[in-house]
């Protein structure tokens, strides 16, 4: 599905809502006193007053998207995607969808890292300072965006302001990577962001901590997350540092079939006209997505990879010439959740052709000039080693 | 007859009508009366109490998202927040002026709020955005993410004072009013948009919306074909790659489009599917005659209110999309947002970011003082004169321009040499992650081949397309290249030119033949790379050291390194020295 984000329906405000057409103003200018925590200081809590989630089961095509997506929901530790390809194929679609059918997820309550309360207490500031029992409850998947010309403070978190200038207390305001801790942080046009948060993300990134030292704190959080990347190859190259922390790559195109065009301006016009009602058409689907995902995830860690796989996986490696063994991991790791995805009882070399694409397309070493297609060459290379 | 001015004015009485619904207007016009006019129709339009904001240049985040106000908070003890501009929008309108210079982070969020229909911190911010575009040329334009986002793009700059005046016809009373299912309405619009060549596929989305917005206007539950054709009008043609095609069976001849180039069209691949997409249509419940004729006069009333000349364009430039202009202004030498501390300096923090330690350190010596004033108030009493804010340091980022001497001479001799020289420093730009552009000159004036990009692999096919022969117009490439170079230093970036040529400049800066002057007007475009301290080096590429060449070297303040001696170290030592 093409289009960005939530959409607002088409009609103007109910004018009852707003007698005389006049919107209600706040009383007094324009500042307004916020009692409590401040809104970005709650854990990311998706706003439950806007439409629903355009459902992931009605995203049309873009199959090698999804199954990416799918795959990293199955096994975060794959790392994390990067969709290559134009502008408004759906890509934020795609990974707010997903997000929003994953089963929600238990976290300590008033933890702004949204800490796991199965694991010991202690991984962040939060939880290893409270004292008694945790209490925990269900929240959504964060799905955080990152915005280009996010300062690093909105990044990796500052100094909170507001609690040093008024009450003389040093506290630590989390930025959007504590957000993000166990979700998603999506970047839209990934590689256009600043060489200075590119690196801060690499290390946050590889290390799952983010290390805050600045103005007096010192702190260590987790950070958690899956990164979803995605951009127009045209407009600019991603370092390739930053390009080896993505798990699986993909590229996306805008569908040229006009029925398939058809379908998905269909689709989407039938849901901003009634988002309700169209979520409702597809909620089993998205319900049974749900299912398999959670099977898939219990099923993940007794899914052995045979050794014929394995040196298959290897081989497969070597004749790409793909640097250092986070190729074999990776390749090895997504063909794991491939299979347990499907709910296949062993990983066979139909699973590692199959991801193998994804998998490898960005690690290739090549001229940073040359152009020609890294995806038609895992594709021989995947013919020349597994001889299917 | 539906004129544009008239195309205009309903665009903005749609937009006053639902200022959210449809994200809003791209006008692309100088500032003048007609601007003025159709921001006065919009203006005098709008329902009252419909917030109409606009957002000044280079707004700072806290003022465009919402953040602290720090007088308010000093002088309450406690964190007291302001609305920003996005959240005073809420249902209403934000006039962005001079749009295509919007900064990609700025840009971000406004697509960010566009589709979320909230700022970041949460409070709601559903609003259309006017995006007023006084780009001159095809490279300052309006971010594509954010033009793709809104239904209507409006070009002014063609329209006189005097076609303004008169009635205005809103729709053409021949055309019949029936009405139109949704689904096939759908398909009109898909297939109207494949036809004038537009990928995305916001466009028929959103002329979908407007559709909708159209039928409701008019007091109908149902779309009726108008609103469709309408629908096409207003959010199609102004997005035209290209004129549809006249009809289905003639699409064996040849249409109008792109004659003579052989530029893949990205556009080719949905017009040769497009076969398909009409076999399909015996799956519809519709007769296949009727929904021909219906989808066709979709087409056409989409095709007659593509603006002239907008084809044009495309047509001289083979279809060619326009140069990407990602990250324009993406590293502002004087940022102050983001960057690598350093040091700190008296100001408000809404201009950069507070030092904490250092204004509570500014506070400090007063505190005696200020308690002896009395009053009530919080222990520590700080003022905003106290407030300190951190300074900021970012690296430039770094253009290098290559002017290539493709003329007659240079081909003969070595222009795949000097192709190959440029190739190797591609390769060195992109280890050190810098912009590269490409400038060639030959026959009677230059031209950019490339805007700035880092999409080398880019530069590189360009660049081995890059045909040879002619004159060699020595100053034209040399204006061109400094008009570039102080292009990427008013944004921001650092420049550097290289300038690949033999120096035996024979084409005057006017495009007529004459060594003499020819060469007299080269001396003249050196002395201005000089006189603006563009760091620049002179690459001889004769198959002997050219006198010309050093000469010209010397009087633009260049580097000169004959291409003899230049192995592809030293070239990019010199480059590396130079930048």
């Amino acid at each position: 599905m093409p289009i960005n984000g939530s959409i607002r329906p088409m009609a103007s405000p109910p004018p009852e809502a707003h007698p005389g057409g006049r919107k209600p103003r706040r009383p007094a200018g324009r500042s307004i006193e916020i009692a409590g925590p401040l809104a970005h200081d709650a854990p990311a809590e998706r706003p439950d007053d806007g439409p629903p989630t355009f459902p992931f089961s009605a995203i049309v095509g873009q199959d090698e998207m999804r199954r990416a997506l799918l795959i990293a929901a199955v096994d975060p530790s794959v790392g994390g995607v990067l969709v290559f390809g134009d502008r408004g194929t759906g890509k934020s679609t795609a990974i707010r969808g997903l997000a929003a059918l994953l089963p929600p997820m238990a976290a300590v309550a008033g933890c702004p890292y949204a800490c796991d309360p199965a694991e010991p207490p202690g991984r962040c500031p939060h939880c290893a300072g409270a004292s008694g029992a945790r209490k925990a409850h269900a929240i959504p998947v964060p799905v955080v965006d990152l915005p280009l010309g996010a300062t690093e403070d909105r990044v990796v978190g500052a100094l909170d302001l507001e609690r040093a200038l008024t009450r003389g207390e040093k506290a630590f305001e989390p930025g959007l990577l504590a957000r993000a801790n166990r979700g998603f942080l999506y970047i839209d046009e990934v590689n256009l962001l600043d060489d200075h948060i590119v690196d801060l993300l690499l290390d946050v990134a590889a290390s799952g901590v983010n290390t805050v030292e600045r103005e007096g704190l010192s702190v260590r959080h987790p950070a958690r997350f899956v990164l979803v990347g995605s951009g127009n190859p045209e407009e600019g190259e991603l370092r390739p540092q930053l390009l080896d922390r993505f798990g699986l790559a993909v590229e996306v195109t805008t569908p040229t079939d006009l029925p398939t065009r058809i379908d998905v301006v269909r689709r989407r016009d039938a849901y901003e006209r009634d988002p309700a009602g169209f979520c409702a058409a597809y909620a089993e689907a998205d319900r049974a997505i749900r299912r398999t995902l959670t099977a898939a995830r219990a099923r993940l860690p007794a899914l052995s990879v045979p050794d014929a796989t394995l040196e298959a996986a290897a081989r497969l490696c070597l004749a790409l010439g793909t640097d250092g063994l986070r190729g074999e991991l990776t390749l090895m790791r997504t063909a794991r959740a491939l299979a347990a995805y499907e709910g296949a009882e062993t990983v066979d070399l139909d699973h590692l052709a199959r991801i193998a694409p994804s998998a490898l397309r960005h690690r290739l070493r090549r001229n940073p000039l040359d152009e020609s297609g890294s995806t038609a060459r895992v594709a021989r290379a995947v013919e020349d080693v597994l001889a299917l | 007859m539906s004129t544009p001015w008239s195309r205009a004015l309903r665009v903005a009485d749609l937009t006053a009508a639902d200022p959210v619904g449809c994200g809003g207007v791209v006008i692309r016009a100088g500032a003048g009366p007609v601007r003025d006019l159709w921001l006065d129709h919009l203006r005098g339009r709008l329902r009252p109490g419909t917030p109409l904001r606009r957002m000044p240049a280079g707004i700072p985040d806290d003022r465009l998202l919402g953040g602290i106000d720090l007088a308010a908070t000093l002088a309450a003890g406690r964190p007291v927040t302001e609305a920003g501009l996005l959240s005073e929008a809420d249902g209403g309108l934000l006039v962005v002026p001079m749009a295509e210079r919007l900064t990609p982070g700025t840009a971000a969020r406004l697509a960010g709020a566009l589709d979320t229909g909230r700022v970041p911190g949460g409070a709601p911010a559903r609003f259309g955005l006017i995006l007023l575009d006084e780009g001159t040329g095809d490279d300052e334009r309006v971010p594509d993410a954010l033009a793709d986002r809104l239904a209507f793009h409006l070009d002014l700059t063609g329209i006189a004072l005097g076609e303004t005046r008169g009635a205005f016809d809103d729709r053409d009373p021949s055309e019949v009013d029936e009405a139109r299912p949704v689904d096939a309405a759908v398909a009109d619009l898909c297939r109207a948009a494949a036809g004038l060549g537009i990928l995305s596929l916001r466009a028929p989305l959103l002329a979908m919306r407007v559709a909708h917005r159209l039928a409701a206007e008019a007091g109908r539950a149902t779309l009726a074909g108008d609103d469709v054709r309408e629908a096409a009008r207003l959010v199609l043609a102004p997005r035209a790659m290209r004129m549809p095609p006249v009809a289905e069976e003639t699409r064996e001849a040849p249409p109008e489009t792109a004659p003579g180039e052989a530029a893949p069209d990205p556009a080719e691949a949905g017009d040769t599917s497009e076969p398909d997409g009409t076999a399909e249509d015996g799956d519809t419940p519709e007769a296949g005659g009727r929904m021909d004729a219906q989808a066709q006069s979709v087409v056409e009333a989409a095709r007659a209110a593509i603006p002239a000349g907008l084809l044009a364009g495309f047509a001289a430039a083979g279809a060619r999309t326009p140069p990407p202009r990602a990250g324009k202004a993406g590293a502002l030498l004087k940022s102050v947002r983001s960057g690598r501390p350093a040091g700190t300096r008296p100001g408000h923090p809404r201009a950069g970011r507070l030092a904490l330690i250092d204004t509570l350190r500014a506070a400090a010596p007063w505190q005696r003082l200020r308690a002896a004033e009395g009053g009530a108030g919080p222990a520590f009493r700080v003022r905003a004169s106290d407030v300190r804010i951190t300074r900021f340091r970012q690296r430039g980022e770094t253009t290098t321009i290559f002017a290539v001497d493709a003329s007659g001479s240079a081909a003969l001799e070595r222009l795949a040499e000097a192709k190959g020289a440029v190739e190797l420093l591609l390769a060195e730009a992109y280890i050190r992650r810098d912009r590269v552009a490409l400038v060639a000159f030959r026959g009677t004036g230059a031209e950019i081949v490339l805007a700035p990009t880092r999409a080398l692999a880019r530069a590189r096919r360009d660049l081995a397309a890059l045909p040879g022969g002619g004159g060699t117009p020595l100053a034209s490439g040399l204006y061109a290249a400094a008009d570039l170079a102080r292009t990427v230093i008013r944004a921001g970036g650092a420049a550097t030119l290289v300038v690949l040529t033999d120096g035996r400049a024979n084409v005057t800066r006017a495009g007529m033949p004459g060594r003499a002057q020819a060469g007299a007007d080269a001396l003249d475009a050196a002395a201005l790379l000089r006189a603006h301290a563009i760091r620049s080096i002179l690459i001889d590429t004769a198959a002997r050291p050219q006198d010309s060449a050093r000469r010209l070297a010397e009087a633009m303040g260049a580097r000169y390194l004959p291409l003899p001696y230049a192995d592809a170290t030293a070239m990019s030592r010199a480059i590396r020295a130079v930048g």
